[in-house]
């Protein structure tokens, strides 16, 4: 199976037709495939809560919009995640690659890693982790469930969904 | 003039159109002076109004202008490369520089020292920029929308805030009623 483009695939059948990105290198692959699709327009963003701000204007400008990040940015977008996307009700899949998990070669990102899940959960953000390639079987009815219910939904994936590092 | 009278000045002209106005003492002024179905106002996150504004101009066909400020851009300066490099023609950022944080008292920002604005957003790629003087601010917003063109229009005035209300409009009104102006 092909990850990247499964995930692509699913959000263009969600009608999800507006992501932006800031890059990680565990999620090149994906950010490569929406950036050739047709389907999706793709704007990178030069930091994470700029790009939850272009979101929010896409879904008020009637397209269903998407975030790809890594998760040291939920340190980055705690404000806007409270007092944008939550207060004013917004739907926003948050595609997160999960730094500082299992097969991590960088001993840094554990320091934000050990604080991720605690962050969201303290935000009631509903969140979910894939760790088995299988487990993006999930990912369209997590975004079906977001556009339900108009939250921020967040979408951990960590080293070992995406297949790790090599010798990792 | 300051802030509040060119926002009084160019009401008519706002009325009309998709307006994304930056939070605090901005929006407080905006609703007071003309409140609109149309008027998105931000009720907290400093510095996105921009980002908020050109996420709503590529997704949908109607000419978006955004009121931000110069403390506001400062906040957000990666929003400048952003734009510059998928501006779209019915973009306008009107950056009212008064050079300072009004609605935490006036503090001054770097756009009262060395730092320039118009060149900065200039040099992240933005095509179409435009210096105004606060009197001239009507004509030249007028000629922003009538050009066909994504702007970025520098308004230098005053230092100094009206005294306006706090807006207590729950946001998820403020919100719906602004998307179905959107979609209407």
């Amino acid at each position: 199976m092909n990850i990247d483009k499964r995930i692509a695939d699913d959000l263009a059948a969600n009608d999800i037709s507006f992501v932006t990105t800031v890059p990680c290198k565990q999620l090149a692959g994906v950010i490569e495939e929406i950036d050739h699709r047709t389907d999706i327009f793709h704007i990178p963003s030069n930091k994470e809560d700029e790009g939850m701000g272009l979101c929010a204007g896409a879904w008020m400008g009637g397209k269903r919009p998407a975030i790809i990040m890594q998760n040291t940015a939920i340190g980055v977008t705690i404000n806007t995640l409270a007092t944008l996307i939550q207060y004013y009700r917004m739907p926003l899949p948050m595609i997160i690659s999960y730094r500082g998990e299992l097969r991590e070669p960088v001993a840094c990102q554990v320091e934000m890693a050990v604080h991720t899940k605690a962050l969201l959960a303290q935000l009631n953000i509903p969140t979910y982790h894939f760790h088995w390639q299988k487990d993006v079987e999930e990912f369209d009815n997590i975004l079906k469930y977001t556009f339900m219910c108009n939250k921020p939904v967040a979408i951990l994936t960590d080293a070992n969904f995406w297949g790790g590092y090599g010798d990792q | 003039m300051i802030r509040s009278e060119i926002l009084q000045d160019i009401a008519p002209i706002l009325r009309d159109h998709l307006v994304v106005c930056n939070i605090g003492i901005p929006s407080q002024e905006l609703h007071a002076i003309d409140d609109q179905p149309t008027n998105f106002y931000m009720l907290g996150t400093m510095g996105l109004a921009s980002s908020i504004g050109l996420g709503l101009a590529l997704a949908q066909p109607k000419p978006v202008i955004v009121i931000d400020g110069d403390g506001s851009i400062l906040t957000n300066l990666g929003t400048l490369p952003t734009i510059g490099n998928n501006c779209p023609d019915n973009y306008v950022l009107m950056i009212i520089d008064n050079g300072s944080y009004g609605s935490t008292g006036d503090q001054p920002t770097y756009t009262s020292m060395k730092t320039d604005l118009a060149a900065m957003a200039r040099a992240a790629g933005c095509e179409t920029v435009v210096e105004v003087q606060d009197v001239d601010t009507g004509p030249a917003l007028q000629a922003a929308l009538g050009s066909g063109k994504g702007t970025v229009m520098i308004v230098k005035c005053d230092s100094g805030n009206a005294k306006m209300p706090v807006i207590t409009m729950d946001p998820v009104v403020i919100r719906d009623r602004f998307m179905k102006a959107v979609a209407g």
